[in-house]
């Protein structure tokens, strides 16, 4: 089998994944006794008042329908309408994922670059001091709580020390660069802006940290397993015995395989990263889908919530189908099976 | 013929949670140029680690904690890690039991078998693919253009095997360790793979070899010594013929009785008990809670491995008493 046919029966595999996500979140938010219309209206709203907005929004019409009516919506674009900011849910949307995707992918690299290197450390030099030292620290990555790091780093470095700007995308009073992409930082460099750009990379350290950190633990403890279960292995020790000099057994035999199970779940764990978001958007004020789902939710607002549900859910997917092409491609088992 | 290989009192001790497992309790073992030296035992009697140990391959927490390992005059264990990755694939190189899983699955032949001549001859990558074609043939796969795009999970057991064993020799080093090679597959493969290495000999591609296997038969076929191990000991060796018709050591005598034999419907003799636990292990002669003929002293004291005949080395205290059995 061809990478072509098999990252089209991956796309195939995709859209069902999308069709599973939104049957879910739509009888997830149809079926909770709650009242979204009562929410808004309040409690001293007329019936005949209620009565009128559910007819106008189909409420009132059997579950299939209303599915099918959602579904019909959705091909033409229209994911409804947001009761707390009036606007098409779409717009909303477009208008606030670039923020969270820069946000998460920083946060990723963060996690990237800190926890492979550990656990590859950590592997190589298995129970030594700086083998306890990384499993320590990786350890309280995970089990720091996001808003206690963000907070601290908060304080000591914006607060106290001055190196770190606060909160938001830009420092107040910049104008971000004129919209092509939404990412600032790339928005940046297409304006010829630089001093936007390093600006912008400045108020990404912080939140990107505190929300790679955990990742960070979990991807180091991950490498160090697969690593140390990979030096077990008996092409490890039959390179050995060909005569192959430890450099050579490291980085062609025992890397390239060790690495296989932490790029498997990269995908994952950028999932993890864009949930994880909603907590790190809401400590640094950052306008992103985060703090926005955060809102929707407390409303009851289930256009929005479905919208944002389904959204994530299709960025997800493409990371997790870009993470199986590079699988497919770096372990051939994959690819010819 | 002069002694290739040495090996005295060679220890090799794995420090586990259960406790220190003493795989090797000093094993002797010399294989002379030209020489094909076979190694027969049980599981779990310490042939691997011995191969291992001897290309230093131990890993923790395994250690060997003893001995002397003298290649060419050299004691292989005084060497530096870098000047024993100049004997590994060079000078000794070795063949595993599982030959698919001893190569490596995320790349192909050609990259394994290319690195493999490069690391341990002086040529271009041209060269090395050309000699790599070559070996390739040599050891009897047809195709071996196709073969060099494979990936190991593409091979059969037996092409594996033949792959593994054409880098094995593509430094004609002088000494091939072969750990069990037949071990995992067919009988029809396990043939073809003995006759391979038997016409490669003959062929001058192998000089000497010490030859893994729990398989008496194969071991008479091959060899022209057999060493058996118990226990992590060499408790006999001798030449082929002598361990056949004149073993001395009680284990071997067992051994011989339990090779099933054509036109003989008895039931076939086993050995009662089993291998010793080698945390615990029995006190004076390990193999005396299975033996026949075991005395008081056999519990006391361990028996010294010494040469009775000529060149027949045992480790029993009754070996050179006639009427004991």
């Amino acid at each position: 089998m061809n990478i072509a046919a098999y990252i089209i029966r991956r796309i195939i595999f995709m859209l069902f994944v999308l069709l599973g996500v939104l049957i879910i979140t739509f009888i997830v938010s149809h079926v909770i006794p709650a009242d979204p219309i009562g929410a808004i209206l309040g409690p001293q709203a007329p019936p005949e008042l209620i009565e009128k907005i559910n007819r106008e929004w189909g409420f009132d019409k059997p579950l299939y329908v209303q599915f099918i009516l959602y579904v019909k919506n959705l091909m033409h674009g229209n994911l409804g309408k947001c009761i707390r900011t009036n606007n098409p849910v779409l717009k909303d949307i477009i208008i606030r994922y670039p923020a969270t995707i820069e946000l998460a992918t920083t946060a990723l690299i963060f996690s990237l670059i800190i926890g492979i290197p550990s656990g590859i450390i950590s592997a190589l030099k298995r129970n030594k001091l700086i083998d306890h030292f990384i499993r320590i620290f990786s350890i309280s990555g995970l089990s720091m709580p996001v808003f206690w790091l963000g907070l601290m780093l908060l304080y000591v470095f914006y607060f106290r020390l001055g190196i770190l700007p606060g909160p938001g995308r830009l420092d107040l009073g910049l104008t971000p660069p004129p919209r092509v992409t939404g990412l600032y930082t790339i928005d940046s460099l297409i304006a010829g802006r630089l001093d936007l750009f390093i600006n912008t990379l400045r108020h990404l350290i912080m939140p990107g940290f505190v929300l790679g950190f955990g990742a960070a633990g979990s991807i180091a403890r991950l490498t160090r397993a697969s690593m140390l279960e990979v030096m077990r292995q008996e092409y490890v020790k039959a390179a050995r015995a060909k005569g192959l000099i430890e450099r050579v057994v490291i980085m062609r035999h025992i890397l390239r395989n060790a690495l296989i199970t932490p790029v498997t779940v990269i995908g994952l764990i950028y999932g993890g990263l864009l949930e994880g978001s909603v907590l790190t958007e809401t400590i640094f004020a950052w306008p992103g889908l985060g703090r926005y789902a955060t809102g929707v939710f407390l409303f009851l607002d289930f256009q929005a919530v479905m919208g944002v549900t389904l959204f994530i859910a299709i960025i997800y997917s493409f990371a997790n189908l870009i993470v199986d092409i590079i699988y497919a491609y770096i372990d051939p088992r994959i690819r010819y099976g | 013929m002069e002694k290739l290989l040495d090996v005295r009192d060679l220890r090799t001790y794995f420090y586990t949670y259960r406790g220190v497992v003493k795989a090797l309790n000093g094993v002797y073992l010399t294989i002379k140029d030209g020489e094909v030296v076979g190694l027969v035992g049980e599981t779990g009697s310490g042939k691997s680690v011995t191969a291992r140990s001897i290309m230093r391959l131990i890993d923790p927490p395994g250690r060997i904690v003893g001995g002397n390992v003298f290649f060419e005059g050299r004691d292989l264990l005084k060497l530096s890690d870098r000047e024993m990755t100049k004997i590994r694939g060079r000078k000794i190189s070795m063949i595993f039991q599982e030959p698919i899983i001893a190569l490596n699955p995320v790349l192909t032949i050609r990259t394994q078998i290319i690195e493999t001549i490069m690391a341990n001859r002086d040529v271009s990558v041209n060269e090395a693919e050309e000699i790599a074609l070559e070996l390739l043939e040599a050891v009897g796969l047809p195709n071996p253009k196709m073969i060099m795009k494979r990936y190991p999970f593409e091979l059969s057991g037996g092409m594996a095997q033949r792959v593994f064993i054409a880098m094995a020799i593509s430094a004609n080093p002088r000494l091939l360790i072969a750990d069990e090679p037949t071990s995992s597959l067919d009988v029809t493969i396990q043939a073809q793979i003995l006759d391979l290495l038997n016409r490669l000999m003959e062929e001058g591609r192998i000089s000497s070899m010490l030859y893994i296997t729990h398989d008496l038969g194969v071991a008479a076929e091959l060899c022209h010594r057999i060493a058996v191990m118990y226990g992590g000991r060499v408790i006999e060796f001798a030449s082929t013929e002598e361990i056949f018709k004149e073993p001395l050591h009680p284990y071997t005598r067992s051994l011989l009785k339990a090779i099933p034999r054509l036109g003989y419907y008895d039931e076939l003799y086993t050995i009662p008990g089993r291998v010793p636990d080698l945390v615990n292990p029995p006190s004076g002669c390990m193999f005396h809670p299975r033996c026949p003929y075991m005395k008081d002293v056999c519990k006391k004291e361990i028996p010294e491995y010494v040469e009775i005949d000529n060149s027949h080395y045992v480790a029993c205290h009754f070996a050179g008493v006639k009427d004991v059995r």
